[in-house]
């Protein structure tokens, strides 16, 4: 912060000021603390929590804390990502899924308290980092292709059988 | 009534609460803020406390003020401001207020200066609703309308809600829910906005419209520091400088000014 600085400043013979006392630079200063209290903030949120790495088109399962009345329980809920903002404290993502007929969205803030946790269950391969384009689309159209990634030991490999399924299944309940 | 503090607005983010709710918060500084006078019933005819914030260059200070500054022993301050208290809430002249004068869960009022929007039309100023779109409305859509009625007032009434400018005046918003503080940067988290621009200063005081808790400091959360009492002689002298520089006629500095003009002469010639 400001330092103290043991100038003599009441001598009035000498007021050169060194330069670090006045207001310059309160701009920079400012953006700087706000920046402080908000990594410090990611930091106890994310404390003994992984955030898996996922990008849009990636099929993510969160975990949800709900609370009825006085008791907690965890609810589920997994779909298709379909856009990611990466801001910091401020980083969300919005998941789709078609539930009963009915396209769902929602948006989790990715350092909220409320997440008890998040899995990927499959990985797209997508070429935009916003998938807006599904809400258009139905059945088949709304598929994601896997990605085949030769090179890394892909997390979620073993749940995919079923998850390219799960979108073709949707569109046979229409 | 307790004295406030002044503050500085850094920015707006937001604190996850526990419960995974989001607050909204401003950031306000609170940059060494010191007592710089008292006002008193039997001097000035009512109680207050003048506070002083942030840093001024030394340089960029008129004499005056050094003078004042150097009376309270403190250094010069960026902004000054008034509180009024009550008398036994007289806080003593050269004392650093923390934020811990504000306690997490309680409830204040932030002053400032709003940001300035210059000349604006009615819709924007008073939320007028403009006139209509079509039906023969022609290049006065966003006008406010009639101003009043007819021969019998045959005026405009004062007070009419017209154009004009907006913005960069005194605003003050009430009963903003302290989410945090933290002495170590000295800085106040409140639910909500404050009034004015990033960098703006502002001025916290206590709800007035909401109980305070039980536990606040009271006088205030004065920070204990030795400094003071280091600086003392030295501000002591400047003061009596001041006092000869005001009388202005000691034979001591007429000699100096004679000895200065001798020596200007002296560079003017060398010049020449």
């Amino acid at each position: 912060m400001v330092q103290e600085t043991e100038q003599s400043w009441k001598s009035g013979a000498s007021l050169e000021s060194d330069g670090q006392n006045g207001r310059c630079n309160v701009k920079e200063r400012t953006m700087n603390i706000i920046d402080e209290i908000n990594q410090e903030q990611i930091d106890k949120l994310t404390d003994g929590k992984t955030i898996p790495e996922f990008a849009a088109g990636d099929t993510i399962k969160v975990n949800v804390r709900v609370v009825e009345g006085t008791r907690e329980r965890i609810q589920a809920f997994e779909g298709v990502c379909i856009a990611r903002k990466n801001d910091g404290l401020d980083s969300s993502f919005t998941l789709r899924k078609i539930s009963y007929g009915e396209g769902v969205e929602r948006v989790f803030p990715l350092y909220s308290p409320r997440l008890d946790s998040i899995e990927v269950v499959r990985r797209g391969r997508v070429r935009r980092s916003k998938l807006y384009y599904l809400r258009g689309r139905r059945g088949k159209s709304a598929r994601i292709a896997e990605k085949q990634d030769f090179n890394r030991k892909a997390k979620g490999a073993q749940a995919t059988p079923a998850a390219v399924e799960a979108p073709a299944e949707a569109a046979s309940e229409e | 009534m307790r004295s406030g503090l002044i503050a500085q607005k850094l920015g707006m983010t937001r604190v996850f609460a526990d419960d995974g709710g989001q607050v909204p918060v401003t950031v306000l500084k609170v940059d060494n803020c010191q007592v710089v006078a008292q006002k008193t019933e039997e001097r000035d005819g009512y109680n207050a406390v003048q506070l002083g914030v942030g840093s001024a260059k030394p340089n960029r200070v008129t004499k005056a003020m050094r003078g004042h500054f150097a009376k309270a022993n403190v250094e010069p301050k960026a902004r000054l401001a008034e509180f009024r208290v009550d008398a036994d809430a007289l806080v003593d002249v050269g004392a650093q207020i923390s934020v811990a004068h504000f306690v997490p869960g309680q409830h204040v009022d932030v002053s400032g200066t709003s940001k300035g929007k210059g000349f604006a039309g009615a819709m924007k100023r008073h939320n007028f609703g403009g006139l209509r779109a079509s039906h023969g409305v022609s290049i006065s859509h966003r006008s406010h309308g009639s101003t009043g009625q007819c021969q019998d007032p045959g005026k405009v009434f004062k007070g009419k809600k017209m154009a004009g400018h907006m913005g960069d005046a005194r605003v003050t918003t009430q009963n903003l829910k302290v989410v945090a503080n933290d002495e170590e940067r000295g800085l106040v988290l409140l639910s909500g906005s404050v009034p004015g621009p990033k960098t703006g200063w502002v001025l916290i005081s206590d709800a007035v419209k909401k109980a305070m808790p039980e536990d606040l400091p009271f006088p205030a959360a004065v920070v204990a520091t030795e400094e003071p009492a280091v600086e003392e002689p030295e501000a002591e002298e400047e003061v009596v400088e001041e006092v000869a520089a005001e009388e202005a006629a000691t034979e001591a500095a007429a000699d100096d000014n004679q000895a200065e003009a001798d020596a200007a002469a002296d560079d003017e010639n060398k010049d020449a």
